[in-house]
């Protein structure tokens, strides 16, 4: 998608998603003793060999000067990913709750501490099947984009899912309203069903079949 | 409340702001990590956050200092690097955010100058507009408009007959957005006909209309990801 290769279009790059990420907490084990940190955004420590949480920059920091071990996240055991997987494949129309970040920081832990996670090619290829399931359930659901779409709800998406859909959702929605504005017909939506449902309230004709 | 000068009554609003903030939980950074978003997603500039970069200005140079007083004395290297990590992230916000909005100007400067959209601007954006305006007119008189037949030399209209400034790029409102708000809004009308309604639930994520949900995101209650 073009999301993927042109920042442009996507408005934020690969990296800056990152960025953001690289806000969120985890858990570390330092193995050093350190006093607090003052920060800018936020007050850290003093730090002692117990569970810390700290956002993930720093985490990632300390790990590459062999000062910590990160606490692989809740999220990311193979029990919890292998649940998501099976409800995502068995649910059609939905997400399932993962982080929003969960693409950049599964990333960034794969790359930088890759002996903290248990069963780590498990857990990697288990996020890359959701990645699969999650984005083919995206371009099926681009597919029900019609004239009648004036919004979409897209609850539980991931960051960077968003981004790399982001602008051939935009200017496709762009061209309907575009094209079909003087027949903008309303749209009920109902709770947890992402393709819109569509009540014809004009003497519309259409030109393809459902 | 009665406040002695004018000054005073504006430094009370912003400490007033500042309190407001850290009791909702949220620090400077991630205030300026939310506009640096909006001004990222949105088509059309924002309103500049002068107290928020101010403050974080203050806030980037009093750790700069304490960065070079710790260098100094010889402190930890590794305690230096995490502040020094903190206030690269710190300034890379907030250059970006400055960024994107020098950007749109120069995008869309005449336009800018010429509706309320520059009260949106701070000082120093203001002078940039009208810098970056007098010099794009002077070079597009002088190497085109001037050699244009009379009639069609004006830098706003395309020709004499037009009604309006129709040469003028204007940011473009009806774009869809990506959007999440942080509490209900409920049943919220996207058009003037009132024939779409949406139900605005906390933490999903939307895609819309930019013209519709314009008012929420200045009042800050739906957030552009």
């Amino acid at each position: 998608m073009a999301g993927q290769s042109d920042p442009h279009l996507s408005i934020f790059s690969a990296p800056e998603l990152e960025f953001l990420a690289e806000d969120e907490m985890v858990e570390v084990v330092p193995n050093i003793r350190m006093e607090a940190l003052h920060v800018i955004c936020g007050d850290f420590g003093p730090f002692f060999p117990q569970i810390a949480k700290v956002p993930l920059w720093l985490a990632l920091a300390l790990k590459k000067r062999d000062k910590c071990t990160i606490r692989t996240p809740e999220w990311m055991s193979v029990e919890r990913l292998t649940q998501v997987l099976e409800a995502e494949r068995e649910s059609p129309r939905e997400f399932q709750p993962l982080p929003f970040h969960y693409v950049e920081i599964s990333r960034l832990l794969f790359d930088h501490a890759r002996d903290d996670i248990p069963d780590i090619y498990m857990v990697r290829s288990l996020i890359e099947d959701i990645r699969y399931v999650r984005f083919h359930k995206v371009e099926t659901g681009l597919e029900t984009i019609s004239g009648r779409t004036h919004a979409v709800k897209l609850k539980n998406l991931s960051a960077m899912e968003v981004n790399i859909v982001r602008p051939f959702m935009v200017r496709a929605l762009q061209a309907f309203y575009k094209h079909d504005s003087p027949q903008m017909i309303q749209q009920p939506q109902t709770m947890g069903s992402r393709r819109p449902q569509v009540v014809d309230r004009g003497s519309r004709r259409d030109l393809r079949p459902r | 409340m009665a406040s002695g000068s004018g000054s005073g009554s504006e430094r009370w609003s912003e400490d007033l702001e500042t309190e407001v903030a850290m009791a909702m939980g949220t620090t400077d950074v991630e205030l300026l990590k939310r506009a640096w978003r909006n001004e990222k997603a949105a088509p059309e500039i924002l309103q500049f956050e002068a107290a928020l970069v101010l403050r974080a200005r203050e806030q980037i140079q009093l750790l700069e200092e304490t960065v070079e007083e710790f260098t100094e004395n010889g402190v930890d290297d590794l305690v230096v690097s995490l502040y020094q990590m903190d206030l690269d992230r710190s300034l890379f916000l907030l250059r970006s955010y400055l960024r994107i909005r020098l950007q749109k100007i120069e995008k869309y400067m005449i336009h800018i100058s010429k509706t309320n959209l520059w009260n949106r601007l701070s000082e120093q954006e203001q002078r940039f507009a009208k810098r970056c305006t007098d010099i794009m007119e002077k070079h597009l008189e002088q190497s085109v408009l001037s050699r244009l037949p009379y009639g069609y030399q004006s830098i706003l209209k395309q020709s004499i007959s037009s009604e309006e400034d129709d040469m003028v790029p204007e940011p473009q409102l009806d774009t869809f957005v990506f959007c999440k708000t942080k509490h209900a809004v409920g049943a919220f009308q996207l058009d003037d006909t009132g024939d779409e309604i949406v139900d605005l639930v906390a933490d999903d994520l939307y895609v819309l209309r930019y013209k519709s949900i314009r008012g929420l995101v200045e009042s800050g209650r739906i957030d552009l990801v």
